[in-house]
């Protein structure tokens, strides 16, 4: 098959119809998120600009933009500037693999979760360069806290991953999805479900597992040097991959594009407006999780992850392949 | 025994999920935030805001420069200057305020027989550079005129605790 004009001109194309909204969800839910930070403590949350202050996080966009870059004087100036780009386009090129309904996904390749467990894992390295590269204390031990962190949680999140490709028999995303058109994984996979979306938290340094951007002791962790732009796209990559992360939770567990039953009025509504609901509905857990829980303590982290995650997702692993293994249940 | 069931219940995360369903409840509940500018809070008749000389209802000031205020100002903001006007009557020339260094106090107020220095409700004075916080005789005067009717509805409610 050859390649013309054409074609690349659609996929260009193809890609920035993910690309877009994804940015545009980030805005969003950034918004949404001081909005429901606020309702928790009984404020009101951003309402100025724009109906309802939608537009507070384009306006802080162009605060960022219009703000001096600074380079700290002792910094490594090409990895420093490099740093969050990096985290930003590792966030951005998972969206490739991620089939948000029945026929529209970038590269329906026959790895998805290999991948998008690849370049997962090298979000540690945006976040450990930033951190090397400002040549500093804070970013640099919230960088290591990091590394240690992704790490730990990257284990527990490979096993719930292989539970789920044990009732799959596919590493294909759409093929995922499509084994969960009767029950959603969510229902027979359930501690492993909770296991996911914590570990999720864990691995998007979110709170209460947000000890790489600690405020209360390390400043702002690995971008404390950051301002304008360069911190924008930090931001920007932090939001991108709460994103990503509650879009696998609703493919790996939620079925996807389908809906709850397969009845007249859920069946006409179509699979795309599912999967957005979806994700939005795990988005809001997140959320939800840290207007609740404080900050954990780094050794509890640690110990959740190897003492409690490890085994408990081992012990499911091998209780899945022997329950589907002795009734015969094993996909072909 | 009871260790048991503690297990089970961090196991099945119990007391987070408590926690999640307390914020939850919150979430839903009214806010308690007032939209500043354009929604304000209750203001007693007592509130000391931004000061002013009143005046008799015929225009008359009710300064008769006695100076209490300027005695008793804990602060020393108050410089006040005065002569005998033609009609024989004891008047300000000059009834200058320092805002930035006034405390808000009261004491003037108190301290004036005529009730003609007041300090009234309003506390939206803020200005961009400080001489404007410099506050002379002719100002003040424009305040109560501004404010009058406010300021006599406060005094009059005032009264009886007096």
């Amino acid at each position: 098959m050859e390649l013309t004009l054409i074609d690349i001109l659609l996929g260009i194309l193809k890609i920035f119809s993910f690309v877009m909204p994804v940015l545009i969800s980030v805005a969003l839910l950034v918004y949404l998120e001081r909005k429901v930070l606020g309702a928790v403590q009984l404020r009101r949350g951003p309402n100025v600009v724009g109906p309802f202050g939608i537009l507070q996080s384009f306006a802080d966009v162009i605060k960022l933009i219009t703000k001096e870059n600074i380079l700290p004087s002792n910094s490594n100036k090409f990895l420093f500037i490099f740093a969050p780009m990096l985290t930003l386009l590792l966030s951005l090129i998972a969206w490739a693999v991620i089939p948000i309904s029945s026929k529209y996904v970038i590269a329906d390749i026959n790895i998805g979760i290999l991948y998008l467990f690849a370049v997962s894992s090298f979000g540690v390295y945006g976040v450990i360069i930033a951190g090397w590269a400002s040549n500093s204390k804070y970013p640099f031990l919230g960088a290591l806290r990091s590394a240690a962190q992704m790490i730990s949680y990257e284990v527990s999140i490979g096993f719930v991953i292989i539970t789920v490709l044990l009732c799959v028999g596919s590493l294909n995303l759409t093929d995922i999805v499509e084994s969960q058109k009767n029950v959603w994984f969510v229902l027979p996979l359930f501690p492993m479900f909770i296991v996911f979306i914590i570990s999720c938290l864990a691995e998007t340094n979110r709170l209460p597992f947000d000890l790489p951007e600690d405020e209360a002791t390390l400043v702002a962790g690995f971008f404390t040097e950051y301002s304008s732009i360069s911190f924008g796209l930090f931001f920007l990559a932090e939001y991108a991959n709460m994103i990503l992360m509650s879009s696998l939770t609703v493919i790996l567990f939620l079925g996807g594009w389908y809906p709850p039953i397969d009845l007249f009025p859920f069946n006409a509504i179509p699979g795309l407006v599912w999967f957005s609901l979806k994700v939005f509905l795990i988005l809001f857990v997140f959320l939800w999780v840290r207007a609740t829980f404080p900050r954990y303590r780094y050794d509890q982290l640690m110990r959740l992850g190897w003492k409690i995650f490890l085994p408990l997702t081992l012990i499911w692993v091998i209780l899945t392949s022997a329950f589907l293994y002795y009734f015969e249940m094993l996909p072909q | 025994m009871k260790s048991i069931i503690r297990h089970i219940k961090s196991f099945l995360l119990y007391e987070l999920v408590k926690g999640l369903a307390l914020t939850l409840r919150y979430f839903f509940k009214p806010k308690v935030t007032l939209n500043y500018p354009n929604e304000k809070g209750p203001l007693s008749p007592r509130f000391r805001g931004e000061h002013a000389l009143r005046r008799y209802p015929n225009g008359e000031e009710r300064c008769i420069a006695c100076k209490l205020c300027e005695a008793v100002c804990p602060a020393q903001a108050i410089t006040i200057e005065a002569e005998a006007k033609p009609d024989g009557s004891r008047r300000t020339t000059r009834y200058d305020i320092d805002m930035t260094k006034c405390i808000y106090c009261g004491l003037c107020e108190e301290a004036c027989p005529v009730d003609a220095i007041v300090e009234g409700p309003n506390f939206e004075f803020a200005t961009e550079t400080r001489a404007e916080l410099l506050y002379d005789k002719e100002k003040l005067l424009k305040n109560g005129d501004i404010w009058e009717q406010q300021i006599s509805a406060n005094l009059k409610a005032d009264r009886k605790y007096r």
